[in-house]
């Protein structure tokens, strides 16, 4: 069942009719039915690969918790000599079925993304290989990522095992995020989705303003924009061409992405649940790190403090650190966290897909990233020197320049070929052929004038909503202000812009979403 | 704190560290400014900074950090 289908609008409406009437503590056991039949729905033969992770997630933190409790029991009896031995046993047990009910789940993660990924396959075989075509069980990763990072929160004790086991499911299968994210921490979704929710109509009136913008973004802009990013992806296009392709993607992907997180934090929000926040303007960001602290932030988040922050701290790194010291200097002082920040990036390419391309895309964005942070001492001095580090142009020359070099490492994910993307990227520089702009071959796209007028207004609603929300906050409030007429017409408003211009014909169906099956 | 106040005057020269509350809030210390703070505890105080404890909370000051070196120190 795809978010944009009508089928699920009707299973929403029948949820949310169900959710508000009965009783409050029966509420959780209704959203673990509805996400049940959502994900049956969505791909039956792929629910042992979600109960294989509920099941082991729930055995390996009753395990460490029985253990918890036991050593609890034993340190009121022994002296104070021995309870270090103790607490050092129990870690060490716990952290051996940590490890067991890691590797487990990462061992299916990539035996389903190796052996069940369209890309792989056809790459073997030797054939063009597509971005889109990848065919894994809905939301594995984003479910994966999520449970893990609670197992690992119970092992450091900063949760509290869940002994309930239709709980936790509930918990990995919450069907609004489980499609593509966002990745939720046990301690700030456990809590909402347990307690009872009475209506509150503002809330839901928000939550489905928001899940049509969501749509919005979906059908009007990502999918009749993905015709030309399609088409731009053949060989001839280079140049100039790679550049529109580049700027087409980042189009693409960010009204894909975030009009998928518009409705699943919207739907969340209808029925009195808040999940975190994934996006945050992106585009504005003046440089990559915040960028990167903008786009998939609880992806970030996730690989900060469960790869990034242990790979620091460990051991071996510890004993890197003191070494490079003595022998380069403050540059030595920065190599161990430039190491475990290229490792986190590997980590995070690969958990996008298996291919070459998106290991190189990781390791691209650090190398940006670890070169910025060498030449900050440079950009102080320049900035200095040149006293227009505060003028609002060249805050605007920073988006721009920021924008521009993203497309450029983001379009990696569009060629599984390395050599291919390196091809595209060096025609930049060796054949950038600016004519195709105006001698008509951006009409030889699949997108005819009228699909590029409402492209062009539908960008630039989406920039002037952006632009609005970054200087005033949440535009949904202030139409609440603005009373109930000016809300029901922009509200109808946009519904009917959404029917009417939403990419549809006869048989048509909406794409996927381009994150549903990371 | 001395010695946390200085390690934080290296990477950040220009900031107030004495009086501010929100370094991670405010965007002053990034994770990699946070791991080259645990890298200099650990060197200095001879304490390892568990992962668990690089959180916003325990480096949103350096009143803050100090109280988490002195409990590791205890520890």
């Amino acid at each position: 069942m795809q978010f944009t289908s009508v089928s699920f609008l009707l299973f929403m409406a029948v949820l949310l009719i169900v959710y508000y009437r009965v009783p409050g503590e029966l509420q959780w056991t209704v959203l673990l039915a509805a996400s049940g039949w959502f994900y049956l729905w969505a791909g039956a033969e792929y629910l042992g690969f979600l109960l294989f992770t509920i099941l082991t997630t729930y055995g390996c933190t009753t395990w460490m918790a029985r253990n918890n409790t036991r050593r609890e029991a034993r340190l009121a009896q022994l002296p104070q000599a021995e309870k270090r031995a103790c607490r050092a046993a129990v870690k060490g047990k716990n952290r051996a079925i940590l490890a067991l009910c890691l590797s487990s789940n990462f061992a299916a993660l990539f035996l389903c993304k190796a052996c069940l990924t369209e890309p792989l396959r056809t790459m073997v075989s030797g054939s063009r290989v597509s971005f889109l075509s990848l065919g894994l069980p809905l939301g594995i990763s984003f479910y994966m990522f999520q449970s893990m990072g609670y197992v690992t929160d119970v092992y450091r004790e900063t949760v509290k095992a869940e002994r309930n086991p239709g709980k936790l499911a509930l918990f990995t299968a919450y069907f609004p995020q489980l499609v593509q994210g966002p990745i939720s921490r046990f301690s700030q979704l456990a809590p909402q989705l347990l307690r009872p929710h009475r209506f509150d109509g503002k809330q839901v009136s928000f939550g489905l303003q928001r899940m049509l913008w969501g749509y919005f973004k979906k059908l009007v802009i990502a999918d009749r924009i993905a015709v030309a990013v399609a088409a731009l992806k053949a060989p001839e296009y280079t140049g100039a061409a790679f550049l529109v392709l580049s700027v087409f993607y980042a189009v693409q992907i960010y009204a894909d992405f975030t009009g998928g997180m518009d409705i699943a934090l919207g739907l969340s929000q209808a029925l009195g649940i808040v999940l975190p926040e994934n996006f945050t303007r992106p585009f504005f960001s003046k440089n990559i790190a915040v960028y990167w602290r903008r786009w998939h932030i609880t992806l970030g988040a996730w690989m900060k403090d469960y790869v990034f922050y242990p790979l620091s701290v460990s051991a071996p790194l510890r004993k890197l650190s003191r070494s490079a010291r003595r022998k380069f200097g403050n540059f030595g002082k920065r190599l161990p966290v430039y190491i475990a920040s290229a490792v986190t990036w590997s980590v995070t390419g690969i958990w996008h897909g298996l291919t070459p391309n998106f290991l190189v895309w990781g390791l691209l964005n650090c190398l940006v990233i670890v070169v910025s942070e060498e030449l900050t001492p440079l950009y102080a001095r320049f900035h200095n020197r040149f006293s227009f580090k505060e003028k609002r142009w060249y805050g605007w020359f920073e988006v721009l320049r920021t924008f521009l070099l993203m497309n450029l490492i983001r379009a990696c994910d569009l060629f599984p070929s390395v050599m291919e993307y390196f091809r595209r990227t060096g025609s930049l520089l060796t054949a950038f052929q600016p004519h195709i702009l105006w001698d008509g071959t951006l009409m030889q796209l699949g997108l005819s004038g009228l699909d590029y007028g409402i492209l062009a207004a539908g960008i630039t609603l989406m920039f002037t909503v952006s632009l609005v929300q970054e200087k005033k906050g949440c535009i949904r409030e202030l139409l609440w202000q603005g009373g109930p007429m000016v809300r029901y017409a922009l509200t109808f408003a946009l519904l009917l812009t959404v029917l009417l211009m939403g990419n549809y014909g006869i048989g048509y169906q909406a794409s996927n979403f381009l994150y549903n099956q990371f | 704190m001395d010695r946390i106040l200085e390690i934080l005057w290296e990477l950040h020269p220009d900031v107030d560290f004495e009086t501010a509350g929100h370094l991670i809030d405010d965007g002053i210390l990034d994770s990699f400014d946070i791991v080259t703070i645990a890298s200099e505890v650990d060197l200095d105080y001879g304490v390892t900074i568990p992962a668990e404890a690089l959180t916003p909370e325990n480096f949103n000051s350096a009143r803050a950090i100090y109280a988490l070196v002195e409990r590791l120190v205890k520890e």
